[in-house]
């Protein structure tokens, strides 16, 4: 078995330790003996969704996100087929904004590439901070940090989770990140993937499924991602509860 | 005075405590006179050199610093001294030595040094300044000279995106329309700010290929600002040094590498670092005073002079550290005749470097806290072909940035090697085929953040034990080490690290 990753603008959309996703999902595939591709492409580079198993756009700087924007305009088409057949995308921090219609900020509106319903607004102050959101889908909670300006509003779209601790899409409605069909749209960086191998195999599995009809995914020994993850749940959730 | 007398009696009582009280002695001092960095720095005879940038603040500081004390205390300026009854040599650089380099710090390194009436005896300042602080600073001091080493993405959370840090330099920059700027020519970023900031510069840099391709292929690093900051094209690069400094230039629009004054060649770093540098002063004219005269004529000095360099330290960025010392001390009318004799009798401190001796074990401490100086680390300590043992200790105090994502960004693959099977005890299946590397006998992840550090190191597949314990983890490796160790620290594990390696000394 096999599947191809492609990490979308590495060049421009690499804050927050993104390389760190694309590590821990070839890792996983590499441990279970599945083949694992890394496709990078640069601005200037052609993308042939068909042949990719899961997409990786992720975060960048306001100005970087403005570049991206234009190119992603021509590329709007194929991926929004790409993700209506079910096919996988792990978005984040600006990667996530760009999923949605737009991003407006006081320079201005960043078009977004309307796969997904939903908008993002730029606020005051940042947010910053350590970030845990559970959802009962997922055997543990998911941890990570986040620090974005921008407030971003899913509508009636699926969350990826409920903020235990932190600030999540807004800081005002509870909710982190957006589910839609095989597509995972988060603010959490840290980076995601590493200390949440539940969302890690959550995408390696709809990956599979759709290429090779099968989702089941040999364990691995997951105790040190897990005492990581754990950490954080008990340093800031347990803290606060006290 | 009386804010001198405060800070004084605090510094003092914090240090036979053992503790960093500089911080505290500079806020002190601030809240009893907010004036009193301006009053200070006002008094000051001479220069104002500040070093600013993401890496290499403390040691181009320190050594910038001890090269005009020798200058000092040598010729025609300790004549001077002599005949004005002045006798503490030392006592006329105002630096602050420590690293503190927000204004509370600023202050204190003045403060400090002031005696106990309120003035200061002081030819020269070499004060490190936070990118971020500078304008909180420069409203009350106006540096001559300011020296920029680079710009790396560093504590995102705190500082935010790189192009945050560099609209605050230029904001700081234009309080001090006369500040000359020595900038280094290899790091498109810093030379954009410097160039475009309408301010007199000069340049230093490394022109020749240090590094073969194939040497740089392993590595994946990071590299910020490849896009022009002026029209947003991607730069082309002739070859990188590390990170994005390299020789660049915009195919797009005008922007490219600017001419270099200082240029470093030769570069040997078989033994120590050894390198010739040659002056050019291509960019000094640029530098025409309001009286008219140029910068590059009022001073008496030769062009095109050459001069050999050796410092018995590892680490090629050690190499623009020293580059931009001895390019500030020069572009400032220093002859810096001595800057041998002061690069060898220099040694790093404050954990830059630092070795300590304990039982039988050489110990070098190494601050890392951000991609590019971590990467420069590894590449420091695979310098050293001797075996080791390494420590990485990673904390996420505010000081540090709580956001640790950085250590992805990391190459920590360089420390490992491939082979062709590992068996992995913990679950019995055939690992990935990866171990340590030559000559890197244990590597152990310690601090409040041990957790990542050691999934880091899993997910390249190298082996590590996690000591949560700073000290139970140095006492583990001087037990069972190979007598060569490491210390990799971030910020915050600074100074305790040191602490408990000085303890054990």
């Amino acid at each position: 078995m096999k599947l191809t990753i492609g990490h979308l603008y590495p060049d421009l959309l690499n804050l927050y330790g993104d390389r760190g996703n694309i590590q821990c999902m070839k890792k996983r595939c590499e441990w279970r003996g599945i083949e694992a591709e890394v496709r990078e492409f640069q601005i200037t580079d052609e993308v042939d969704f068909s042949n990719l198993d899961i997409v990786l756009l992720g975060g960048g700087s306001d100005r970087e996100q403005m570049l991206v924007c234009e190119k992603l305009k021509t590329i709007r088409e194929d991926f929004h087929a790409y993700v209506e057949d079910g096919g996988s995308v792990i978005a984040v921090c600006g990667g996530y904004q760009l999923l949605g219609h737009y991003y407006d900020t006081s320079d201005g509106r960043i078009a977004g590439l309307s796969l997904v319903d939903l908008y993002t607004e730029q606020g005051s102050p940042r947010l910053i901070s350590n970030i845990v959101i559970e959802n009962e889908a997922f055997p543990y909670p998911i941890v990570g940090f986040e620090n974005h300006g921008g407030r971003t509003f899913i509508g009636e779209n699926q969350p990826l989770g409920k903020v235990l601790f932190g600030f999540g899409n807004n800081g005002k409605d509870g909710a982190e990140g957006v589910l839609y069909k095989n597509v995972v749209g988060t603010y959490l960086h840290g980076p995601l993937l590493p200390k949440n191998p539940h969302i890690c195999d959550y995408l390696l599995g709809n990956a599979l499924e759709k290429k090779y009809g099968k989702k089941e995914l040999s364990p691995l020994d997951d105790t040190q991602e897990l005492e990581a993850n754990r950490y954080i749940v008990e340093r800031f959730v347990k803290k606060q509860n006290r | 005075m009386i804010a001198i007398w405060a800070a004084k009696i605090i510094s003092t009582a914090c240090r036979l405590s053992g503790k960093q009280g500089v911080t505290f002695a500079g806020k002190v001092a601030l809240k009893i006179d907010p004036n009193i960095l301006r009053d200070l720095a006002g008094q000051v005879r001479e220069k104002i050199f500040v070093v600013c940038g993401t890496n290499g603040k403390t040691t181009t500081n320190n050594l910038l610093c001890s090269a005009i004390e020798q200058e000092l205390s040598s010729g025609a300026a300790a004549d001077r001294g002599q005949q004005s009854g002045r006798n503490s040599v030392h006592g006329r650089v105002v630096c602050n030595h420590t690293g503190s380099n927000m204004l509370a710090g600023v202050v204190a390194a003045f403060v400090l040094a002031a005696k106990n009436n309120g003035t200061l005896d002081a030819d020269y300042a070499c004060i490190e300044i936070d990118e971020a602080s500078t304008l909180r600073v420069f409203p009350y001091m106006k540096p001559d000279y300011m020296v920029l080493t680079n710009l790396f993405r560093d504590q995102l959370d705190r500082y935010g995106e790189i192009d945050i840090t560099m609209d605050m330099l230029n904001r700081a920059m234009q309080m001090v329309p006369d500040m000359k700027i020595i900038v280094n020519a290899d790091d498109a970023l810093s030379a954009y700010l410097a160039m475009e900031s309408g301010h007199a510069y000069i340049t230093y840099g490394i022109t020749e290929r240090v590094f073969s391709e194939e040497e740089q292929g392993e590595q994946h690093e990071i590299r910020e600002g490849r896009f022009c900051k002026k029209c947003g094209a991607k730069l082309d690069y002739e070859f990188y040094h590390y990170s994005q400094i390299g020789k660049y230039n915009c195919p797009n629009c005008d922007f490219t590498r600017p001419a270099v004054d200082y240029e470093a060649f030769d570069i040997d770093m078989s033994e120590g670092l050894s390198f010739e540098v040659l002056e050019k002063r291509v960019n000094c004219g640029m530098a025409e005073k309001k009286d008219g005269v140029s910068w590059k004529s009022d001073r008496n000095v030769h062009q095109y002079e050459s001069r050999h360099i050796f410092a018995n330290y590892h680490g090629f960025y050690n190499i623009y550290n020293i580059l931009a010392a001895y390019a500030a001390g020069r572009s400032a009318g220093l002859g810096f005749d001595d800057f041998e004799e002061v690069l060898t009798a220099f040694h790093p401190q404050n954990g830059r470097m630092e070795h300590f001796q304990i039982h039988g074990t050489d110990v070098v401490l190494n601050l890392a806290k951000n991609p590019a100086g971590f990467n420069q680390n590894i590449s420091a300590v695979m310098e050293d072909k001797k075996e080791k043992d390494i420590i990485i200790v990673i904390n996420d105090n505010a000081q540090d940035g709580t956001d640790i994502s950085w250590l992805w960004d990391v190459d920590f693959d360089r420390f490992g090697a491939n082979v062709r099977s590992v068996k992995d005890d913990s679950n019995g299946q055939e690992a990935a085929g990866r171990t340590m590397g030559e000559g890197i006998h244990s590597i152990t992840v310690s601090g409040i953040r041990c957790q990542d550090m050691r999934l880091r190191m899993k997910y390249v597949d190298i082996p590590c034990e996690m000591v949560e314990d700073v000290k139970k983890a140095i006492e583990a490796r001087l037990a069972d080490g190979c007598g060569n160790l490491y210390v990799l620290v971030n910020y915050t594990a600074l100074y305790s690290t040191r602490n408990i390696l000085a303890g054990m000394e």
